[in-house]
Formats: C-alpha cells, structure tokens, sequence
C-alpha cells in the first residue's frame, strides 16, 4: 500500500510539473504537498493563492549551505526544558554566525526554533518561537541587521532525533541557523 | 458557509493533475479494547440477510458487532453458537436467545431498492420482554451500506443505553513516517472507527492542527509547506482549499466559531509574541482578542459562543483562561490543579473541559465540570495529548505514546472505557473527532 501510494504521489508530482507552465520557484513546498482528494480542486491554493494574508514574511527562502569553517560548521543552539536561557556554548556560537553576517550583510539566516514533544502542540510552538526570537535578539545586539534574519517555529513538529525520554528531548530542544537565498 | 472564491487560470492546470490522484492512507488503524465496563450489555448480532448481493460485499451485522464491542459496554454472542440465524422478528423464536443470555437481540437485512439504491431494515427486540425497541430503514447507494451499519449501531447504542450513538461520525488525524530529518506528514480523514481512511493532504514539512467546521465539511489547518506556518480552509469531500492566514510569524491553532462564520486564530507577528485573534471568514477581518508578551494560544469557543478558553503562560507556566468576546474584556483563570494546564476542549454540551495536565512527570488528558471546578484526570499515559470530545460527548479521543510509537487512544467520559487505535507503520497523532453529519 505504501509503495503505491508513493507510485501514484510520485506521478502526481511528475504531472503536477509536467502541467504548470512555470514550475514554482519553491518546489520543496509546493511539489511535496498534495491535496490528493479526488476530484480535488485547489482553489487558490499554495503560496500564490494568499487569501487575505496580509504581510505574508520572507521565512521561505531555499536553504543554501553557508559557512563551513571552524565553529561555524555547528548551527544548533540547545536549551534546558521549558527554557528560552542562552547558555556559553549557545553564546559563542550565536556570536560567531553575528560576525560572519555582518561581514556578509547579502547573506540571510532563518532561525529554527524546536522544542521536545513534551505537553501541547500548538503551545510548544509558542516556546519554539520564543527561542528562535532569543536567538535573533542576540544577534540584532551584535550589529546583524533585522532584514538578514526571520525566524520559524516548528514546536515539537520536527525532531533532530527520535525517541521519548530525555536523552532525545535534549537534541531537539533547540535552534537551528539556517542559511537561506 | 464558506463562499469559494474564482479560480485563477493557472490554478487550473494544478487542479488536472491532483484531480487523478486517489487519496488513499497509508496506515490504516484497528481498534483494540483496553478497558470496559464490568457487566456489558449482553446482546446477539444476527448476521444480516442479504439479497442479490445488496450488502456490497459489507457484513452489517459485523460493524455493527464491532462498534458496539468497540465502546466497551456491550458483549456480542458469537455467531458460532447461534443455531439459527433470522433475518426478521416474526421470525425469532426468543425464548432460545434469552436462554443463551441475550437481553437484546437485532436481526436485519439488506435489499437492492433499484437504481443503485439499497435499504438496511434491522429489528432491535428486547429478549426478556419480547417488545420491539426499534426498526428504522437506511437508504442510500451500494457504497454507503458500511454507513448504514453505523447509523444502526447508533440507534441500538441510544435505545438501549440512552446515549446518542457516535458510530456514524469521522474522525481527522495527522499521520507521520519516517525518521527525522526525513518524514512525511499526512493528514488523514476516516470513519469513526479507523475505516476508510483518505489522506487529504500530504507534505515533508509539518501539518498540524485540524479543526472540523460545526457542519463537518471543511478542515481547518496549519501546513508548513511554505517553511512557516499558515492556516488553510479545506473542503473535505472536494480538497478544494484557501490560505486564510499566512502572516509574519506564527499562524496556529485554528478553531471555528459556532456559527462557522469565524476562525479563532493564533498570530505570533514579526515580534514572535503569540496572541489570539478572531478571524471573520467572510470579510477577512482581524480582532485582536488577546495583549501582552505571554504565550496566548489554543484558543477554543465556549458552547454558547459568548466566550474563548486558551493557554496562556501569563502566571508562568501555561494555564487555561476564559475570556469573553467584549472589546477590553479580561481574561480569567480556569485551571488550578496542576503547574501544567494547555490545549482546552469544550464539550459539546458546554459543561465540560477537557485539557492536557501534568502529573507527576506524565502528561495526561484531566477533565474539568466547569460548573464546580471539580477535576479528574482520565488517562493513563507518559505523554498523551490533544484531547478531542466525541459530538456526543461520551468519549474523548487522544493521543499517546505507547512502544514508542504515537497512537490514538479513546476514552469514555467516566473513565469506565477506553481503546487503543494504532496504525501499523506510522505515528498517528493530533485526532479531531468530526460533529454529527446534518
């Protein structure tokens, strides 16, 4: 059943390109998700179909690598549970991505806030975003503009690592810097 | 209730492609009992005479076994040792069903009515007495026979326990496979009990949040397709869909007004400080509900629609608050009992709530009587979630995390019964449990 659901979401996608007469620029988002009920009509759907979303940010960028060298190759920032506290290690990296990006102002990052699966969803998506926006408010305090940065919470919604006690919750307890275009 | 807006041309070539695409799960769940009451409902399911091959192929009288075993209040005889088996009441020789200890029993049938339309007839007869308690008739076509059984199990379940059945209804959930970073998100539509699951929406970023409009047509959810979150409207027999919010920051926790005019909203803005807002469907005006920098989300609409219950972490940690729709209203503190209240669910009725707790170092579904305060905590699990009310408000479907994978579990509002729903490849979580079809 899961292989030919795959078949068929892998032709879809095949004829959903194959039709437009412009691809989407952003075809992680917009190729991968489908509304497959049959006789479906997206009416307005994808990035395009705002339907009064009014301010819509620039949080969509394609993610490019970014810097290797040294700590900058590290772009996760962890946290204690229900804490939005940067620690030393936190710091030091935060403050490492600052300099590179006021060096480069052309470059941009999103922040990634995450948090463990543990309690509500939809609040967990609250202290994730609270995290990311720690993170930018360092980074405004080291002279990178605000136009380099945005910020995403995912919540509980996308794990580093798999598993339900704490030795996962630690890893996914965090930030993540994301270079984007 | 939702006006649909004009395509756009180019959206037709989209709308082709998806138009082939059948939007089969990839998980299906099964329904096992983990716990009931002590003395079921002694009843026999007579199987279903079926003439010419009307039932399609669907045994009546086994989703109707299955449903009423499934609520962990009735006890099915096994069709092994019926000696005969009736299709019709005159034809039911009682005193051998009571000696088998059957209270109830229910014979039926099906029968082709033509044109593609078929008739489920079922006799409920009390077998102490005698007395007939019910024979209702579902029409409709060949493929809506497995519904059929449903609404008949719902008419045994209410004239026999004097609860409105809920076996007729669907449920949403989200679905999700693989392993981090690389898993796939679903959202799923299915019947109450597991069958006939359809994803409706599939992506590799997450879908969270499902909200069924009051008349069980459209889902509302969050979808970060875009890589943010935004909220969209869908049609859930057509997929037709809208992006009704798609803001800087945080678009989350959908949840429709009563009259379904209206989506209570959570907007975190370019300063990440999430408030509630109430956003018209129809004008796409914003009313800001709640200020200030905590945490202010989950909203949900009070059965009378007057007032919203959310988190809020505004005394530290989260806790549920009320407050009324008013301009300057203040919001009030509900929940007292632990150091961890979120995710508030309204009962149907308006009498209850239900909410994730923390207790000790679990997480569990507790239940408030919002009329003495008085409240009991439900679940049995280490991190159960997202509490959903039955439309009867009988049972309350969550999730929870059992072997290390995500299910759905159901309980009963007075913790007499409860049931697991486990998908055999996937993680299932987030279960919304649809209103009564009107």
């Amino acid at each position: 059943m899961r292989k030919i659901l795959s078949v068929m979401l892998l032709a879809s996608v095949m004829a959903l390109v194959a039709c437009a007469h412009k691809p989407p620029k952003d075809t992680g988002a917009s190729a991968s998700s489908q509304v497959p009920a049959a006789g479906a009509q997206a009416n307005g759907a994808g990035a395009n179909g705002a339907v009064g979303a009014g301010g819509a940010n620039a949080a969509g960028g394609e993610d490019i690598g970014g810097p290797t060298e040294g700590i900058l190759a590290q772009r996760t920032i962890y946290f204690a549970f229900d804490s939005s506290d940067i620690n030393p290690e936190g710091t030091a990296l935060i403050s490492a991505h600052a300099h590179y990006l006021v060096a480069h102002s052309n470059l941009h990052v999103r922040l990634e806030g995450n948090t463990d699966e543990r309690g509500s969803r939809e609040y967990n998506i609250g202290l994730g975003e609270r995290r990311a926006q720690a993170v930018r408010r360092a980074m405004l305090l080291q002279g990178v503009a605000e136009t380099q940065l945005s910020t995403v919470s995912y919540g509980a919604e996308r794990p580093a690592v798999e598993g339900h006690d704490e030795s996962a919750w630690s890893k996914n307890r965090r930030v993540v810097i994301n270079y984007v275009q | 209730m939702i006006k649909e807006l004009p395509l756009r041309a180019r959206w037709y070539a989209v709308l082709l492609c998806f138009a082939v695409l059948p939007g089969l799960a990839s998980a299906q769940l099964k329904i096992e009992i983990t716990s009931g009451v002590t003395d079921p409902v002694p009843v026999a399911i007579v199987p279903f005479a079926s003439t010419g091959g009307a039932d399609n192929g669907v045994d009546v009288a086994e989703v109707i076994q299955s449903d009423l075993e499934g609520s962990g209040r009735f006890k099915a005889m096994a069709r092994s040792a019926m000696t005969s088996t009736p299709s019709r009441a005159q034809d039911v020789q009682m005193a051998t069903w009571k000696a088998a200890g059957n209270d109830y029993v229910v014979v039926g049938r099906v029968t082709a009515l033509g044109g593609g339309q078929v008739a489920v007839d079922f006799e409920l007869l009390n077998a102490l007495t005698g007395q007939q308690l019910a024979n209702p008739r579902f029409t409709g076509t060949a493929a809506a026979v497995r519904d059929a059984a449903h609404r008949c199990s719902d008419v045994i379940y209410e004239k026999i326990l004097g609860i409105r059945g809920a076996f007729a209804t669907r449920i949403a959930y989200v679905s999700v496979e693989g392993s981090p970073p690389a898993q796939r998100y679903q959202l799923v539509v299915a019947d109450a009990d597991g069958a006939n699951a359809r994803v409706i929406l599939e992506s590799h970023l997450p879908i969270m949040s499902p909200a069924w409009s009051p008349d069980g047509q459209w889902l509302a959810y969050v979808s970060f397709e875009n890589k943010r979150s935004s909220i969209y409207v869908q049609q859930v027999s057509t997929g037709t869909r809208r992006l009704v919010s798609g803001r800087a920051g945080i678009n989350g926790a959908p949840a429709w007004s009563p009259d379904g005019h209206k989506l209570l909203v959570t907007l975190g803005g370019s300063a990440g400080t999430p408030n509630l807002y109430v956003l018209d469907l129809g004008t796409q005006q914003l009313t800001r509900l709640t200020e200030g920098p905590s945490i202010d989300t989950e909203g949900v609409y009070a059965a009378d629609g007057q007032s919203v219950y959310f988190t809020s972490d505004r005394s530290g940690g989260p806790q549920i608050y009320r407050i009324g729709l008013e301009p300057g209203a203040k919001p009030r503190r509900v929940s007292f009992e632990s150091a961890y209240n979120a995710r508030p669910r309204v009962s149907p009725d308006g009498t209850k709530l239900a909410m994730v707790t923390q207790d000790g170092a679990n997480y569990r579904i507790a239940v408030q009587d919002l009329a003495s305060g008085t409240e009991r905590i439900l679940s049995h699990g280490r991190l159960d979630a997202s509490p959903s009310f039955a439309p009867n408000g009988a049972m309350i479907i969550f999730s929870g995390i059992e072997g290390g994978h995500s299910i759905l579990q159901r309980v009963s509002v007075d913790g007499q019964t409860s049931q697991r729903l486990r998908a055999d490849s996937a993680d299932v979580r987030e279960p919304v449990w649809a209103p009564f079809a009107h």
